[in-house]
């Protein structure tokens, strides 16, 4: 009797609405604070595009062209606000198209939420119209996802979906509604953010032990080398990481996802790790006797040959992922946490130093990489263009203050080898998944994401026309966005391995392309073309300076090459600098 | 270090599409299951998977540690055989006939522990619980008298040192856990083998 007047009462307390299920998917992306939704609408999802019609004012839904465009445009948005990117796509083909960026979204740990249509419910398992098993295929490249069937689970669902998109080690999300629970009118009690799953815990306890150990290690080592990754950005930790550096003199490199977290002219910063990254990181991870890694996740694009790296090292790795542990290097102590509350403790116990001699030996290896490779790419005596000069050049007039995105190739590696960056979350790029077609979308979504900074995308002629339909979305919906295409008449990268590694055989790598100056006109952005170095300068200022959207494409050398380069199967040691080395 | 069988015990919520999310874990890094078995745990709404594995310590650890990840699992452990208690059930159809004209058989089969589950005039269908060699046994020696159908259970177990999972699950349910329910509790003890 008594539980049961507690109930009523309860019940009698609440208010609710009756509101169709999407309308309830509009006001959570309110109350989650969603502004921008970057979407494709069709059958199975037109009831919340009905619903999102209703919200002009307060929800701006960009149209693109693709459903990877979508994605990648959140994914854009994401990187460059520290925001949640949000997608609505349809069920069947629209969702299959999200496939690609949610498996990029995963690997580079951006928080996504996808929601998609999904038939109805009376239908699945039967081969409906437009019917695919989304939840099935998205489990391996989402952090969680979940089916709704029934309008009343959609609040907590999305709650659910934004909290563990965003919290812990960032992911994307897919939320698959079937049009009936869409349609469904039900008793709405209003909208209540999660932020807490028993099942799921996105931040391990910091253990102060290790904390302790792992600054006895720093502070007894001669020769400590931090290389941190995009672990300092997504956990707002850039301040506590400088600090962390500055006090025990600790020389520093970036993997291509911590790229920005530190600005690339820090006294301590000794360049980038990997494949493509600079000599001394790579030569010198061999060399150093505590190696402190600060979320990152030892890529095999990053260590080379494993059992050829940093054998001689104490490691301490920093993740807040506990999976990353020992995953591929073995730990000598672990601090697992969120590096924006392990790194300040570990500082508190480190010793104030310099190590002068060790840090001048990354100075060393930067000459003879300046004389061998560098000043050939930035300053190089033919006339030819070379990559690294228009990146050397743009960095003079944004003076490292742009957003630059990127896509996959050559012109990647090139970007962030030589880009400048003063401030954090400036470096867009895909770099697990390395996805073609990335950096058109992702630059739409970055200039969403912060309109307040230049947005510069860099592109590959091959991966440009791999998402070239998302002009139309520029020419829609005006963001401003700088198109940099250079141009080397190849599928470039690929070119490199099969003249270095494939006896010269060119095998369809020699992509032709259209006029883009005249395609871009197509969508009304404004653009030129340039082939002589005399034009270089002028024409950045001109593209740099337009209003809105310019395509600027630079003629650059067919057959350069990106060095230094850690060839595949080979240790970090046993980088080259030239391709007679290999 | 050698391959061997590993049991791992996975307690999880009870979602539809996490035995998928946990299959896959395996399916991606070429790892066959040998017994996968999922049932109610001693918890109202909390699932238990029992996984058997024949593989490298090291590699195990690790994928508990994937399986840990998901959004939807609580814990997951790993023993090795000494560490837990654990049975199969296997069902043998045999034709009733010959057991009731060779005693020899009925003496066989309650060797093995056998208990007739259904006797009807054309086959018998025997259970036996225990090891899979226990189990083996039995097939080779059914198969002379004409052993109709044979089929083996996953594995179940226990692990010896658990306390059950009540006391952990209160401990989830907190929005700050304490130490003891640290996932993590073991990371450090590299070549320590994994016990409650
Ligand atoms: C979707 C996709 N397909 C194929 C590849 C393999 N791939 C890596 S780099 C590259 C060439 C890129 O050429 P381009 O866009 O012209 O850039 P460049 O290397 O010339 O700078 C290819 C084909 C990829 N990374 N992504």
């Amino acid at each position: 009797m008594q539980t049961l007047t507690i109930n009523e009462k309860q019940a009698g307390e609440k208010k609710t609405t009756t509101i169709s299920g999407s309308h309830a998917v509009m006001d959570a992306l309110l109350k989650e604070g969603v502004k921008t939704i970057f979407g494709y609408p069709g059958g199975a999802i037109m009831p919340i595009y009905d619903a999102l019609f209703d919200y002009p004012d307060q929800l701006q839904h960009i149209l693109v062209r693709h459903e990877q465009g979508a994605i990648h445009a959140a994914q854009g948005f994401a990187r460059a606000s520290g925001k949640t990117g949000v997608v609505f796509a349809t069920s069947g083909p629209g969702a299959t198209n999200l496939v690609t960026g949610l498996a990029d979204a995963m690997i580079d740990s951006t928080p996504v939420v996808c929601i998609t249509g999904q038939v109805f419910a009376h239908l699945l398992g039967t081969d409906a119209f437009q019917e695919t098993d989304v939840i099935n295929i998205t489990t391996p490249v989402t952090k969680w996802n979940h089916q709704v069937t029934d309008a009343s689970e959609i609040p907590a669902a999305l709650a659910k979906a934004f909290y563990i998109a965003g919290s812990g080690r960032p992911g994307p999300v897919v939320i698959d509604i079937t049009k009936n629970a869409q349609l469904q009118m039900f008793e709405y009690e209003g909208y209540q953010k999660c932020d807490h799953i028993r099942s799921y815990r996105p931040k391990p306890e910091v253990r102060k032990q290790y904390v302790e150990e792992a600054a006895k290690l720093i502070n007894e080592a001669e020769r400590p080398f931090v290389i941190f990754g995009q672990g300092v950005i997504l956990g707002g930790a850039e301040k506590e990481f400088k600090a962390f550096i500055e006090k025990a003199g600790l020389p520093a490199a970036w993997t291509i996802m911590g790229m920005s977290a530190i600005p690339t002219d820090h006294p301590l910063a000794v360049g980038m790790l990997g494949m493509h990254g600079n000599y001394g990181p790579n030569v010198l991870t061999n060399e150093c006797d505590v190696l402190i890694a600060v979320g990152m996740r030892f890529d095999d694009r990053v260590t080379g040959r494993l059992d050829k790296y940093a054998k001689q090292a104490k490691v301490v790795h920093l993740d807040i992922d506990p999976s990353e542990i020992d995953k591929n290097v073995k730990t000598t102590v672990p601090v697992w946490g969120d590096c924006k509350e392990t790194l300040p403790m570990l500082t508190a116990l480190l010793e104030q130093k310099q190590h002068t001699a060790w840090f001048s030996k990354f100075g060393e290896f930067m000459d003879k990489e300046k004389e061998k490779c560098i000043d050939a790419e930035l300053n190089p005596d033919t006339d030819i263009m070379t990559m690294g000069e228009v990146i050397k050049t743009l960095n003079e007039l944004t003076d490292g203050d742009a957003i630059i995105v990127t896509d996959v190739g050559q012109h990647q590696m090139v970007a962030c080898r030589y880009a400048k960056y003063k401030n954090s979350r400036s470096n867009i790029t895909s770099g697990g998944l390395g996805t073609m077609g990335y950096a058109l979308p992702a630059a739409i979504g970055a200039a969403f994401g912060d309109p307040s900074r230049t947005t510069v995308a860099i592109i590959g002629d091959g991966g440009f026309q791999m998402t070239i339909q998302e002009l139309g979305t520029i020419m829609q919906y005006k963001p401003d966005v700088k198109l940099l295409i250079l141009n080397n008449n190849f599928l470039g990268m690929v070119r490199q391995w099969q003249q270095l590694f494939h006896e010269k055989r060119y095998s369809f790598v020699d992509i032709q392309s259209p006029d883009f100056v005249q395609v871009a006109k197509g969508y009304g952005i404004p653009g030129r073309s340039i082939s002589n170095r005399a034009d270089l300068k002028d024409a950045l200022k001109e593209f740099l300076s337009s209003k809105g959207t310019h395509l600027l494409e630079v003629m650059v050398g067919k057959e350069n090459n990106v060095f230094p380069m850690v060839p595949q199967g080979r240790g970090v040691a046993e980088i080259v600098l030239s391709k007679e080395e290999i | 270090m050698q391959k061997q069988e590993f049991t791992i015990t996975v307690y999880t919520e009870n979602q539809v599409g996490l035995l998928n999310r946990i299959a896959i874990i395996f399916s991606r890094r070429k790892i066959n299951i040998e017994s996968l078995n999922t049932s109610p745990s001693e918890i109202d709404g909390v699932h238990r998977f029992t996984i058997v594995i024949d593989e490298f310590e090291e590699l195990v650890r690790k994928l508990c540690r994937q399986i840990e990840k998901q959004v939807g699992v609580l814990k997951a452990y790993y023993n090795t055989n000494d560490e837990i208690v654990w049975q199969e059930l296997a069902l043998y159809k045999v034709p009733t006939d010959v057991i009731a004209e060779q005693v020899k058989v009925e003496r066989l089969l309650s060797q093995h522990g056998a208990k007739a589950v259904v006797i009807r005039k054309d086959y018998t269908v025997f259970e036996v619980s225990g090891q899979r060699a226990e189990t083996d046994a039995l097939i080779k020696v059914l198969e002379p008298y004409g052993l109709i159908e044979f089929v083996r259970s996953a594995r179940v177990a226990i692990i010896k040192e658990s306390e059950g999972f009540h006391k952990k699950l209160t401990e989830f349910e907190y929005r700050e856990p304490s130490e003891a329910v640290d996932e993590n509790e073991y990371l450090d003890k590299n070549e320590e083998v994994f016990t409650m």
